[in-house]
């Protein structure tokens, strides 16, 4: 476990978006545990990756476009997207489909870096062994 | 061991809360803790006093609410989750100008942050959903 | 320091117990709930990557779940173990965290 009372929360994302509302209330839980402080990862697996798929356009849906979000959440101290590259290439997605989502570092000259990382397979299972708290939605 | 637990479907369509329930129930016999059951996405509709299910099915409502009341359970409804769906306490209902509310004995409307809290306070966070 | 994972989707209508299988690792537990209990057949489709899995995982079911689908612990690939309740707690205490495949 993490030092102090500082625990590793995992968020599982397996879901595509807008079908049903676990992604975006999977987000909201996101912005909302931002405030505790905790070493927060998300894990996008699955159909999950559709949720930081570019070009995301629900107007002919009526529904609300939470998409953009993705992007705001380095400002929110959540820098550590994890992507399973197996899950992209069975989906006929590279990265490159992906939104781009950075954050700014601020011990870096405020330099914006990638929050999203592409895992294999292997080191997905192994990020799950390494959290404390696995929130799957 | 301290548990905390997080029901994500409301009762009847899938048997998420039944499984937590009985999980819960099994967590006490065990002589364990239970810190904080958190209702989120659909599983706020546990919450409702308004439920009538037939006299032959069980009330799930009534039975979160008689665990609450003999074991001291802290049951929250995510309240984002809640207003969506029309699960109102007095003061909220108040709030937004409906004519009453409907929230069951021994569940209390808050915020995402008690679901953090539950996975920081306790050794055990335990999901059930669809 | 291992995972409780558990599942409650049909292995034949979903992907999750076959994604959750590809991400448990040596010594994890995995435990089959609700719908989830009818890939413990034997005879089944995924009956061989199951016993696959049992290599590395042990692999449980949950008892009230399989009664309730009119499934019988002898009718279970072999070396799947057959829990209450009380087992399924157990199983969450002793791993050191719970993933849920949902």
């Amino acid at each position: 476990m993490s030092e102090g009372n500082t625990k590793k929360f995992l968020y599982i994302n397996r879901k595509a978006p807008h079908g049903s509302i676990y992604a975006l209330e999977s987000l909201e839980v996101v912005l909302i545990g931002a405030a505790f402080e905790q070493d927060v990862s998300l894990a996008f697996l699955d159909d999950g990756v559709f949720q930081i798929a570019a070009g995301q356009d629900t107007a002919g849906i009526g529904s609300k476009n939470f998409a953009k979000t993705y992007r705001a959440l380095g400002d929110y101290e959540v820098r550590k997207l994890y992507v399973e590259r197996e899950s992209l290439a069975e989906r006929g997605l590279s990265e490159s489909d992906l939104m781009p989502i950075t954050y700014e570092d601020e011990d870096d000259d405020y330099a914006e870096k990638p929050s999203i990382h592409l895992v294999d397979r292997a080191e997905m299972a192994r990020i799950i062994r390494d959290s404390d708290v696995v929130l799957s939605f | 061991m301290r548990f905390g637990i997080v029901v994500n479907e409301g009762p009847y369509t899938h048997q998420a809360s039944d499984t937590a329930y009985h999980f819960t129930k099994a967590v006490l016999a065990g002589g364990h803790e239970v810190f904080r059951v958190f209702f989120y996405h659909d599983g706020v509709n546990n919450g409702t006093r308004y439920t009538v299910p037939p006299q032959d099915d069980r009330n799930l409502q009534k039975l979160w609410s008689e665990l609450a009341e003999q074991h001291g359970i802290d049951l929250v409804v995510c309240i984002a989750a809640a207003q969506r769906r029309g699960i109102l306490d007095e003061s909220e209902a108040k709030r937004h100008g409906k004519s009453g509310d409907n929230i069951a004995p021994g569940f209390r409307i808050s915020g995402l942050g008690q679901l953090i809290e539950a996975g920081i306070e306790a050794d055990r966070l335990v999901v059930f959903g669809d | 320091m291992t995972t409780l994972h558990t599942i409650n989707k049909s292995p034949f209508e979903r992907s999750a117990m076959a994604s959750c299988l590809n991400h448990a690792l040596d010594g994890d537990s995995v435990l089959m709930i609700e719908d989830a209990v009818v890939g413990a057949r034997k005879g089944t489709a995924i009956a061989n990557d199951l016993r696959e899995h049992q290599r590395t995982c042990a692999i449980y079911v949950l008892g009230p779940d399989l009664a309730a689908r009119g499934l019988k612990p002898e009718d279970l690939i072999e070396g799947i173990t057959v829990v209450d309740y009380a087992g399924f707690v157990d199983l969450a205490a002793r791993n050191r965290r719970v993933c849920a495949w949902l």
